[in-house]
């Protein structure tokens, strides 16, 4: 076994400020392993008694490769991967993998599956959003929001069990549509939720977002300028939350946006009481949206027709040839895509979540790099913790809302 | 003249004492994660037992065969040394709490109640002040930069609270003449000092949730911060005791305030002069207070489900800005009105 090497302030020399190297400020190692982190993310804090003075964020320590190991595998194969990135966003990811691919090869999605790729990716944002909720509450003492948000999470997550046979890895968005039908009691599931959500967003609200403690941790915390975000390339609630209304559903729409009658909420504050309404509004919005997609659910098929990019069903394959040949082919060997480059982008729980996908000519990606949301904001975690007390650093972290899995591919 | 049968009385009085609060700390961490599950929308621990009552006997066993980690940096003395100096006190301060008038056995009358001194108040305030030893010690002693600022804020916090906590101590002293506990709780046959002092009622019941580190004063623990503030480096029994000291104080404050403000272990019904008693459950006695102590504990933990915790700069401002002020102006107007009323 290696020793452990024990971190010392020279290393660090050029990060923090000449008091800490005076012995005047107390630098603090938080995390990997830490409650609060939501994850392992490391922050190195300089403290001044209670107020941070610097704070360092430090990623790399849940780095997956998934990037790279996206390279080895076939088109299908590499979605799985997918999943795996922002694990409170599994439908998202599939969702822009998905565009990418269809954007690179000339897929067309039949209208059936885009309406329910949009249902199921605003319900994925409800339910991160839940779990944003709960966990940011937790982290300022609040511990009660937390179980209300998961009571409600695990509806959601049923109804991705429904669709996909899993709770949270469902690689159910596949290129050129979903993987099949949603089953018949999937309407009924959805419904339910809907129904129910307005009066149980209502009931976190009225624990929350007038009481005097909740506000006094939040308001005029960890505020950031509009300008600042643009800089630093910031988007999601964090953007929005300091009244610029960047919201890719609207500015790019994909997947059939354009149609849905929704608003893009802001604030104008810039803090963490800010990015907290902007959140619970977004997930009324959700439920609008979900709403009017359920209500114009169209009937048809839900995968493309193109066999050259999407295998066949299993009911042609005893008596089709062709339909055998092309699923032999498609599992065996993958489709090729040309030798072009594309990006693709969607509105993430977090924010802006890009995927920039580039073919060799082969069965497999020449290059994945994904544009993450969680990266970007972490990046302003200097900006946002500067002379904040310790107990609100805790509060930042969560309302920026990082998963880690998601800053480091 | 002390007599060999007036020790033994004490003796067992203060054995009795110290089982029915550690067993009530056991049951006190039942009762909360079970209160705290149903506001929750949870069950709660309901596997070991029916009702999953032998809960705490299955965490003790687990607590005593856990390993003892000591750190490497730490000052091995003061770490071995804090958590019995925190326990100790929690255990020995409602020694002087009445827990009823007397009950005769065997033909022979026996006070409920191990002694009546009349400083109670004073021992009370002196006791308490003590535990603050163990945290701050057991912060600076654990060689953890978490442990020590957990040690640092309890410090703050506990010398900050104690002011308010005492001041809201003089009006029931004023308005019974006495710092005896038996007296205070006899001067409450008529009314209880909640209504007479609903200001002192609620500085005490703010500053004793600040005193005893319960949310949303709960800094010095701060999991969400400071991952567990002072008690971050124990482990096992050494842990257990800073537990145990937190649940007993939770125990013994509410002890106390029902003693000061609630009537003690008076039945509601004597305020109500003129109407017979109708058999034990009715009069006056220790079940009284069982369940005076039973609700102000459930108050404690609705609080810690429901409120974010504040700020430790907003928790200093609280103390002197507001809570200290407060209790200045509320010993005063109850003197002036004390003399006036021509007392």
């Amino acid at each position: 076994m290696t020793e452990l090497r024990p971190v010392t302030v020279d290393e660090l020399r050029h990060l923090v400020s000449e008091r800490a190297l005076a012995g005047e400020t107390m630098l603090l190692n938080m995390g990997p392993q830490h409650p609060s982190t939501h994850g392992v993310l490391r922050l190195l804090l300089e403290l001044d008694g209670e107020i941070v003075v610097n704070c360092i964020p430090d990623i790399g320590f849940l780095h997956t490769g998934i990037e790279k190991n996206m390279e080895a595998k076939t088109y299908q194969q590499a979605e799985v991967m997918t999943d795996r990135i922002d694990y409170m966003n599994n439908m998202g990811n599939n969702l822009t993998y998905c565009l990418a691919v269809e954007k690179l090869v000339g897929l067309d999605v039949p209208p059936r599956a885009q309406a329910l790729r949009v249902i199921l990716a605003e319900l994925q944002r409800i339910s991160s959003h839940l779990l944003w909720l709960g966990t940011s509450s937790l982290d300022l003492a609040a511990m009660s929001v937390f179980l209300y948000c998961m009571r409600e999470r695990e509806l959601i997550l049923d109804v991705f069990e429904m669709v996909s046979g899993q709770r949270m890895m469902t690689t159910y968005i596949r290129p050129g549509g979903v993987w099949r039908d949603v089953p018949a009691e999937f309407e009924a599931a959805v419904r339910h939720i809907v129904e129910i959500m307005p009066a149980r967003i209502d009931e976190y609200e009225s624990m929350l977002t007038t009481n005097m403690l909740f506000l006094e941790r939040t308001q005029g915390i960890g505020v950031i300028s509009a300008e600042d975000c643009k800089r630093w390339g910031l988007s999601g609630p964090v953007i929005r939350a300091t009244g610029i209304p960047y919201d890719l559903r609207k500015v790019r729409p994909y997947s059939g946006y354009e149609q849905y009658d929704f608003e893009i909420p802001t604030a104008s504050s810039g803090d963490v009481y800010g990015r907290y309404l902007v959140r619970v509004e977004e997930m009324r919005q959700s439920v609008r949206i979900i709403r009017q997609a359920l209500d114009r659910l169209p009937y048809g098929p839900v995968r493309s027709n193109n066999r050259k990019f999407v295998p066949p069903p299993r009911s042609e394959l005893g008596v089709s040839m062709e339909a055998l040949i092309h699923h032999f082919k498609l599992w065996t060997e993958g489709f090729p895509a040309p030798k072009e480059y594309v990006y693709a982008a969607t509105e993430g729980p977090r924010g802006e979540l890009g995927v920039y996908l580039e073919g060799d000519g082969g069965p497999k990606p020449y290059r994945v790099h994904y544009n993450t949301p969680s990266f970007a904001n972490l990046q302003a975690m200097p900006i946002l913790t500067r002379n904040h007390f310790i107990a609100d650093l805790v509060g930042i972290i969560g309302s920026v809302d990082i998963v880690l899995g998601d800053a480091d591919r | 003249m002390v007599t060999a049968a007036q020790i033994w009385e004490w003796v067992i009085k203060s054995l009795i004492i110290i089982l029915v609060l550690t067993g009530g700390f056991a049951y006190v961490t039942l009762y909360e994660r079970k209160v705290l599950a149903r506001i929750q929308a949870r069950v709660g621990p309901n596997r070991a037992g029916p009702f999953g009552l032998l809960q705490p006997v299955a965490d003790g066993i687990k607590l005593i065969f856990k390993e003892e980690l000591t750190p490497a940096g730490a000052d091995k003395l003061l770490f071995t040394l804090a958590p019995v100096i925190t326990v100790i006190p929690a255990l020995v301060v409602t020694a002087v709490i009445p827990w009823g008038e007397s009950v005769t056995l065997f033909g022979k009358t026996y006070t409920l109640y191990l002694t009546d001194v009349n400083v109670a108040i004073l021992y009370i305030m002196a006791v308490t002040s003590i535990s603050v030893y163990g945290i701050a010690l057991a912060g600076w002693s654990s060689n953890n930069k978490y442990a020590t600022l957990g040690g640092l804020r309890a410090t703050a916090q506990m010398i900050s609270y104690e002011l308010a906590l005492g001041l809201s101590f003089v009006g029931p002293i004023l308005l019974t003449g006495s710092m005896s506990m038996l007296e205070i709780v006899r001067a409450q046959q008529k009314l209880w000092f909640i209504f007479l002092q609903p200001a002192g009622f609620v500085l005490f019941l703010a500053a004793s949730l600040a005193e005893v580190n319960r949310a949303p004063f709960d800094m010095p623990e701060a999991e969400q911060e400071l991952t567990a503030g002072y008690h971050a480096e124990y482990s096992g029994m050494k842990f257990a005791l800073f537990f145990m000291a937190e649940y007993i104080k939770m125990i013994a404050v509410s002890m106390i305030g029902a003693t000061l403000f609630l009537g003690g272990y008076l039945s509601p019904l004597t305020m109500l002069s003129g109407l017979p008693v109708i058999g034990w459950l009715f009069a006056s006695g220790p079940h009284w207070l069982f369940l005076k102590v039973a609700l102000w504990l459930f108050f404690m933990i609705w609080v810690r489900a429901t409120l974010p915790r504040i700020r430790y700069d907003r928790l200093m401002q609280l103390g002197w800005k507001i809570m200290f002020p407060l209790g200045l102006v509320n010993v005063i107007v109850t003197a002036a009105v004390i003399v006036l009323a021509g007392g």
